[in-house]
């Protein structure tokens, strides 16, 4: 078991954190977290507020007995799911290796 | 409350003996597997992170289990069949949330951290005090989401084990409360997370049966099942529009209000749940956290899509007439479907499915709640860190999980009967409102510091359960003249001031801007400390690693 609290004489981490490597991996991951959020976050609330004080537009017939509530609502797991999927690919293709090659980095000069 | 000349008739077609052997069934099967994993549980990490071992899948599985409570299948089954559209809101709530965990905190979390949330919220801070508050907020929230876990037991007991009256209700919830207790003391997180896991499987292929089986009813033709429903729905004696928003929350500008604050909380609580929080050190490195998010994603969605068809079944199929007359209300409406459709056998294995479900929320919850107690109070305030002595640590947190068990076995007697749904709303708000907040800041924002900290905690849990003490759900509800009781949890009295009964439209920006303001009136900065964290926590450098048996 590794002891991470008595803390191995790490590297310097203000370096690291200054590289530019690190810069990139943060602004990489900062860049696709943070407007997404603020995204689905938004697109949720309108659901919310479009089920809470729009019920006409909502009870509205679309076909048979699907009104456009249930199709928001059926959007919003589409939609959860696709920002998912997304997410996986970003991390897969542009986190991982830059956030690999600084660990081993950082791992294989502490030892 | 059910009136007595209806249980007769919601017991009619359950069979107790049946019901109760199937149960037994899964509870032999579990305890054999958890006494297996005892074997290799012997150290700390085993007994609270099951030593990092668990496969992202493994581990998303488990997640789902830990997540579809009891409120999740019977609520939201129940609250659709009742009240229609108002009741699949809270599912999207419930899903829309994990979002916020898979791109916020999942990760970064399981890099800096190693068993506890406590961990990783006092990583640049003030040690002692950052970690009391974290426990505290953790054994807050545990325990509400247990009252809520324990009083659905008691309810679900009334309708398949054909007990009606309270002395065997109680004991029932005794026995509950036992089994987890040797749940967690033996297995540890390793036993807990396979009790999720199977129990996990249970539900979802207990929900897919019966979803395909409604839906074979209405020829696979998702219309012609709602206009059963709104049929049904629309020619009750109260006739309500099942389709459209607002049945439950559309009433007047206060329930309306209600909503807003409870899609907040629900929405922002699901990241700052200890017990799920948690559930992120079982896995060897930050990607496979992320795989379990993702899996948790998708197993969860699909289970509220089915929980759509059946609650909109038990409408069509049951009717709500029946569902509201029957013990244990609304939250029947699932296992009465389940008798619609394969009579006493399929709901048999639903009832101890739900039962099973309830078994395996509690025990996450109570070894989340003991972990925190052990790891962050005792070994790291009580003997300050010192205390190199884990097997001691982990004796303690054993003992925990006895009184934890203790105390929700005395407090589900007590809240036997209040509504799961609303306990568990609590919980969420609570969690959005004293851990959330701190987690973001800590994460992401370098300047935050202790003083931000404590005030956004402390206050975030204090506002949020002052605010529900002094809401309409606690007290002052009118009294309903069909049941002759007030809704709210205590009858004639009346001292509340808050109109909502959910805190979090106030008490969640409260905690964030109690965190802004509490940073910047200190003075202490933590730059060096973060440099560490942010780079450890978006690297994975230095994280705890898997350990091999």
């Amino acid at each position: 078991m590794s002891t991470t609290d008595q803390g191995p004489p790490g590297p310097d981490w203000e370096t690291v954190q200054q590289s530019a490597e690190f810069t990139q991996l943060r602004r990489r991951l900062r860049n696709f977290v943070f407007p997404m959020t603020i995204a689905f976050l938004a697109w949720y609330l309108l659901y919310v507020l479009l089920s809470d004080y729009a019920h006409g537009f909502m009870s509205t017939k679309v076909f048979g007995n699907i009104n456009v509530g249930l199709i928001f609502g059926l959007l919003q797991f589409v939609s959860t799911f696709l920002i998912t999927s997304l997410y996986v690919r970003h991390a897969n293709k542009n986190l991982d290796p830059v956030a690999e090659k600084i660990r081993d980095d950082i791992e294989g000069g502490a030892r | 409350m059910s009136a007595p000349v209806n249980l007769a008739q919601g017991v009619e077609g359950s069979e107790p003996w049946l019901n109760m052997t199937i149960f037994g069934l899964f509870v032999v099967v579990t305890l054999f597997i958890v006494f297996r994993a005892s074997r290799s549980s012997k150290t700390a990490v085993d007994f609270y992170a099951a030593g990092h071992s668990f496969t992202g899948a493994q581990n998303g599985v488990a997640i789902s289990g830990d997540y579809l409570s009891a409120a999740s299948f019977l609520g939201i089954a129940g609250a659709i069949a009742l009240n229609g559209y108002d009741g699949f809101l809270f599912s999207i709530g419930f899903l829309v949330a994990w979002l916020i965990a898979l791109l916020l905190v999942a990760e970064l979390l399981r890099n800096t951290g190693k068993y506890t949330l406590g961990d990783v919220l006092s990583f640049r801070m003030r040690q002692r005090p950052v970690r009391a508050a974290a426990a505290t907020s953790t054994l807050v929230v545990s325990f509400f989401y247990l009252l809520a876990q324990m009083a659905g037991a008691g309810g679900l007991v009334a309708l398949l084990l054909g007990i009606e009256n309270t002395a065997g209700q109680a004991l029932v919830i005794a026995v509950v409360g036992v089994i987890m207790i040797v749940y967690v003391v033996i297995g540890g997180m390793r036993g807990t997370t396979w009790v999720q896991i199977i129990k996990a499987a249970l539900l979802i292929t207990g929900a897919l049966l019966m979803t395909v089986w409604v839906l074979g009813k209405y020829g696979l033709n998702l219309s012609s099942l709602l206009g059963d429903a709104a049929d049904k729905a629309a020619s009750a004696a109260t006739p309500k529009d099942v389709l459209a928003p607002g049945a439950q929350y559309g009433l007047t500008g206060t329930t309306q209000l209600d909503f807003v604050s409870l899609a907040l909380a629900l929405v922002l609580g699901t990241a700052g749940l200890p017990h799920i929080l948690m559930r992120f050190y079982t896995v060897p490195t930050a990607k496979e956290a992320r795989k379990s998010v993702v899996w948790a994603i998708w197993l969860i969605g699909i289970f509220y899509l089915f929980t759509l068809v059946l609650g909109y079944g038990a409408g069509a199929l049951v009717g709500p007439a029946e569902i509201a007359a029957a013990p244990g209300g609304q939250n029947s409406a699932a296992p009465l479907l389940a008798f619609e459709l394969g009579g006493t056998v399929l709901m048999g294995i639903i009832a101890a499915v739900a039962f099973a479900t309830i078994l395996a929320v509690v025990a996450g919850l109570t070894i989340t709640a003991s972990a925190s107690f052990a790891h962050d109070i005792y070994a790291n305030i009580i003997k300050k860190g010192e205390a190199d002595d884990k097997a001691q640590e982990v004796k303690v947190a054993r003992i925990t999980a006895f009184v934890i068990g203790a105390v929700a076995i005395v407090g589900g007697i007590l809240a036997n009967g209040q509504n799961i749904a609303f306990l568990v709303a609590l919980a969420f708000a609570v969690a959005a409102s004293a851990n959330l907040p701190t987690i973001i800041y800590s994460l992401f924002w370098k300047r935050f510091n202790t003083q931000g900290a404590l005030w956004s905690m402390y206050g975030g849990l204090i506002i949020c359960v002052v605010l529900i003490i002094f809401s309409p759900a606690v007290s002052g509800k009118p009294v309903n003249p069909a049941t002759g009781k007030s809704p709210s949890m205590f009858q004639n009295v009346d001292f509340h001031w808050f109109p909502l009964d959910n805190p979090g439209l106030v008490s969640i920006p409260a905690a964030f801007l109690l965190g802004f303001l509490g940073t910047i009136l200190s003075k202490e900065r933590t730059d060096k400390k973060y440099a560490e964290m942010e780079v450890r926590s978006l690297t994975g450098a230095h994280a705890e690693k898997a350990v091999a048996h």
